[in-house]
């Protein structure tokens, strides 16, 4: 052993106690852990931005809050869970999983990697104490258009640099898990072999490099627009507000990639564990996971195909929206195969991986409804739009994330999960999210508007029918806290494998795993590559 | 890939990450409060900016003793190379943010505004006196904006800034061979010459602010042309400045004895750092300064 091994081998078990333990650490367990319970409480924080809407809606008119402080919630709801919860749950899976399906003892930069964290309660402490300043927190929605995002009040100034702190971190983590990638495998680990969690990672880490330093300048655009009288938005000066949504949307529609790639990666890891069957059409997954990336940066004005741009343009990213079909469609296609002729079983986290199949499939659709220009026209703001993209991203991305804590708890801590109580909580959710969002695909095909707190009284009944489901879906998650809860506490012990149909390098290390994952690397005949 | 993973060098707990995420948000809470016109504002800016100096001193200082105490071996200084690469990547799509403001700007938004295109009714409804022209000396609009009397020129201060910066790549280039060649008195030499080079850049490029502002009128409020001809060259001004100062630390460094021929990522960085900046400023020079 070398001198730089030992040198290492001082440091890894003598850590603080306590605080400073978390303050400090590089370990990648420690930091995945961290991230993931920051998502679970900024899940929750999201979630009861989104009880406060949906209460508001429960009946026309003005009931709970002023008009403001709703739009205020739609706004900080959507930041929240697009860059508090939904990403930092990812990057949490990341750190946890990655460096041990790819056998390696860590990530390979633990100190940006423990940056990569500690930014984000900080940047999350600027955005939401913008919640308590004079004029409201940001209100102008996620999307944060010019001119009325310029209309904000004190929390202007933090709501920009919340963005570029949070960017800083995304960007980090996304260096680091390449670089993790790329440098770290375990000899006889080669790409065709990763599993294809780790796949679509890399390709989220890539369009995570690409676009979020784009969101980094077009909010700087609006910093300098606002206090040191530039016009790159206002058209007295030359410039045009329809600009920052071309911007805006460079960086957003990877960004939705962003948040569902790694989705893609669980599932194909879930179906073949519970279907005892390897993945069906491996390879085309990869490529298909990549033509999708590729895609994603030349979408984007579907987002703002009524406010006005050349036909040209409306025909091109209309034709280039549509042709993401394809890709996803071979995806469901490879699942479903992989089930077909197969003995599975249903535990809870494929109860949530099959609940993902058929719902995001449905976010599918009505999303391909969506990218039709002339149609497009009538549905765009409607709660269509709202309906379609909590199709992909609750019952699409949050789905998958909460399949993915089921299937991997028992190895993080060593115990099963109470499967009773995960079914309860997936039966629960997968009911109530339905309630909660079907309604409003009806409500925006009847023309009601997106991010208004009052309605036309012919919304009432499917209004009335979707907040119940809110709050049923809401409540439904604190089950999901009490499960984890007592798996951490104790229960039956695991096996290393966990699942009989388990195949994976994750799986040949104990449960729990030593802290430093794999300290020698794994036989190269240990390694049976990603079809498993 | 991995020969042996036992060598792979994994720091141990370090209090530098939280305290650089701390020292971050005290600069944001300071700048926005600044922003915002509270009188504190600005000393939280400069307390938040001292502890990132104290940051940058500490964990670099960190960093370069565990180089030097050689630590860092073959594998890890690729996961640097390659992180310092994304790290690269991410700036040019920085400013890719902004140069699309400017092809945006110059192809559509000013002509539209001028009555091209299908913006006959926009033209004639807003501004109908508006003549669309690039550069745009006259925005569409008094009213918040000013128009100013001519833009800078090509083939004066750029153009040599431009010689300048190409240049300096070229110093820097050469103090590598020395590095590699183990001839320290070249690579010191190149490096003064490197630096000295970034330096008389960011002056000229100062002086012609200077010039911008008080005899030619253009401001960051003069329209689409000042805002991005000041946020383009104003972010690229800032990365040759800071990459000044860490070309300033490699040559304190290479003076003390640092690196050796073969071990030397952080000599390496700086240089790939320096070659962005340079590229960055020949797509200026070309669509800012000169089409």
């Amino acid at each position: 052993m070398s001198e730089a091994a030992s040198h290492h081998d001082d440091h890894h078990d003598h850590h603080p106690s306590g605080l400073m333990r978390w303050l400090t650490t590089t370990n990648h367990k420690d930091i995945g852990t961290l991230y993931l319970l920051l998502a679970l409480v900024m899940f929750f924080i999201g979630g009861a931005m989104a009880l406060v809407i949906r209460a508001e809606l429960f009946q026309p008119g003005l009931q709970f809050v002023q008009p403001q402080f709703f739009n205020s919630m739609t706004t900080v709801h959507a930041l929240v869970m697009i860059f508090g919860a939904v990403m930092p749950a990812w990057t949490g899976f990341a750190n946890w999983m990655i460096p041990m399906m790819i056998g390696a003892p860590d990530m390979a930069l633990p100190r940006l990697n423990n940056w990569s964290f500690w930014i984000l309660p900080f940047a999350f402490t600027l955005l939401l104490s913008t919640v308590f300043m004079p004029g409201g927190a940001p209100a102008g929605g996620w999307t944060m258009y010019p001119p009325l995002v310029l209309q904000t009040g004190a929390a202007f100034p933090f709501l920009i640099f919340a963005v570029h702190f949070m960017g800083a971190s995304s960007i980090a983590g996304a260096i680091n898990v390449i670089v993790t990638v790329f440098n770290m495998r375990a000899p006889g680990m080669t790409l065709m072999k990763l599993p294809l969690f780790v796949w679509t990672w890399i390709i989220t880490a890539f369009l995570l490099i690409a676009s979020i330093p784009v969101l980094a300048g077009a909010v700087t655009m609006l910093l300098t627009d606002k206090f040191f009288g530039t016009s790159f938005f206002s058209a007295a000066g030359g410039g045009d507000p329809v600009m920052f949504q071309h911007i805006f949307w460079f960086f957003g529609h990877p960004e939705v990639y962003i948040l569902i790639l790694p989705a893609f990666g669980i599932i194909s890891a879930i179906v073949p564990t519970f279907a005892r069957k390897p993945l069906f059409g491996y390879s085309s997954m990869v490529y298909a996971s990549a033509a999708i990336a590729f895609l994603s940066f030349i979408v984007w004005a579907h987002h703002m195909f009524t406010v006005g741009m050349p036909l040209a343009g409306e025909l091109f990213f209309m034709y280039t929206t549509v042709l993401i079909a394809v890709p996803t469609g071979v995806k469901v296609f490879n699942w479903v195969a992989t089930m077909w002729h197969s003995s599975m079983t249903f535990e809870t986290p494929m109860l949530f991986a099959l609940g993902f199949i058929v719902l995001f499939t449905i976010g599918g659709f009505s999303g391909l409804m969506l990218g039709v220009t002339p149609v497009d026209f009538q549905y765009h703001d409607t709660y269509f739009v709202v309906a379609h993209f909590h199709y992909v991203l609750v019952t699409g991305a949050v789905f998958s994330l909460i399949a993915a804590t089921y299937f991997w708890l028992p190895k993080w801590t060593g115990h099963m999960y109470d499967e009773k109580l995960g079914k309860l909580h997936f039966w629960l959710s997968v009911i109530s999210v339905n309630v909660l969002f079907f309604p409003q695909h009806f409500l925006g095909l009847a023309g009601m508007p997106r991010r208004i707190p009052d309605y036309s009284v012919q919304f009432a009944d499917w209004n009335m029918i979707s907040s119940i489901g809110a709050f049923v879906f809401g409540f439904s998650q604190l089950l999901f806290v009490v499960v984890i809860w007592k798996c951490v506490k104790g229960g039956e012990k695991a096996t290393a494998q966990v699942w009989e149909g388990a195949h994976g390098l994750e799986w040949t290390l104990p449960s729990p795993p030593p802290y430093h994952s794999f300290e020698t690397p794994p036989e190269p005949s240990t390694i049976e590559g990603g079809m498993r | 890939m991995a020969a042996a993973h036992t060598d792979y060098y994994i720091p141990g707990p370090s209090h530098w990450p939280v305290v650089t995420s701390i020292a971050i948000f005290t600069m944001f809470v300071g700048g926005a409060t600044t922003l915002n016109g509270a009188g504190i504002g600005p000393m939280i800016l400069g307390a938040g900016f001292l502890l990132f100096l104290y940051v940058l001193f500490g964990w670099f200082g960190t960093v370069i003793g565990e180089s030097e105490s050689g630590i860092y071996n073959d594998h890890v200084d690729v996961s640097f190379r390659m992180g310092m690469m994304w790290f690269i990547f991410s700036e040019v799509m920085f400013f890719a943010a902004f140069f699309g403001a400017l092809y945006y700007s110059r192809i559509y938004s000013v002509p539209w505004l001028g009555g091209e295109g299908s913006g006959a009714a926009t033209n004639q409804f807003l501004w109908p006196d508006f003549v669309a022209s690039w550069p745009l000396l006259q925005p569409p609009s008094d009213y918040g904006f000013s128009s100013f009397k001519e833009t800078i020129g090509a083939w004066g201060v750029p153009f040599w800034n431009t010689l300048i910066l190409l240049t300096s790549g070229g110093t820097v280039t050469w103090a590598h061979w020395g590095l590699q060649k183990g001839n320290r008195q070249q690579l010191v030499l190149g490096l003064v010459l490197t630096v000295l080079l970034g330096a008389t850049f960011v002056t000229m490029q100062a002086m012609e602010y200077g010039h911008a502002y008080h005899e030619l009128g253009l401001t960051l409020n003069s329209g689409i042309y000042g805002a991005t001809f000041f946020l383009l060259t104003g972010f690229h001004g800032f990365h040759v400045t800071m990459g000044t100062v860490m070309l300033f630390v490699i040559l304190m460094r290479s003076i003390k004895g640092h690196f050796t021929p073969k071990h030397h990522f952080a000599f390496e960085a700086v240089a790939w750092y320096w070659h962005f900046v340079d590229v960055v400023w020949i797509g200026l020079f070309i669509f800012v300064y000169w089409l």
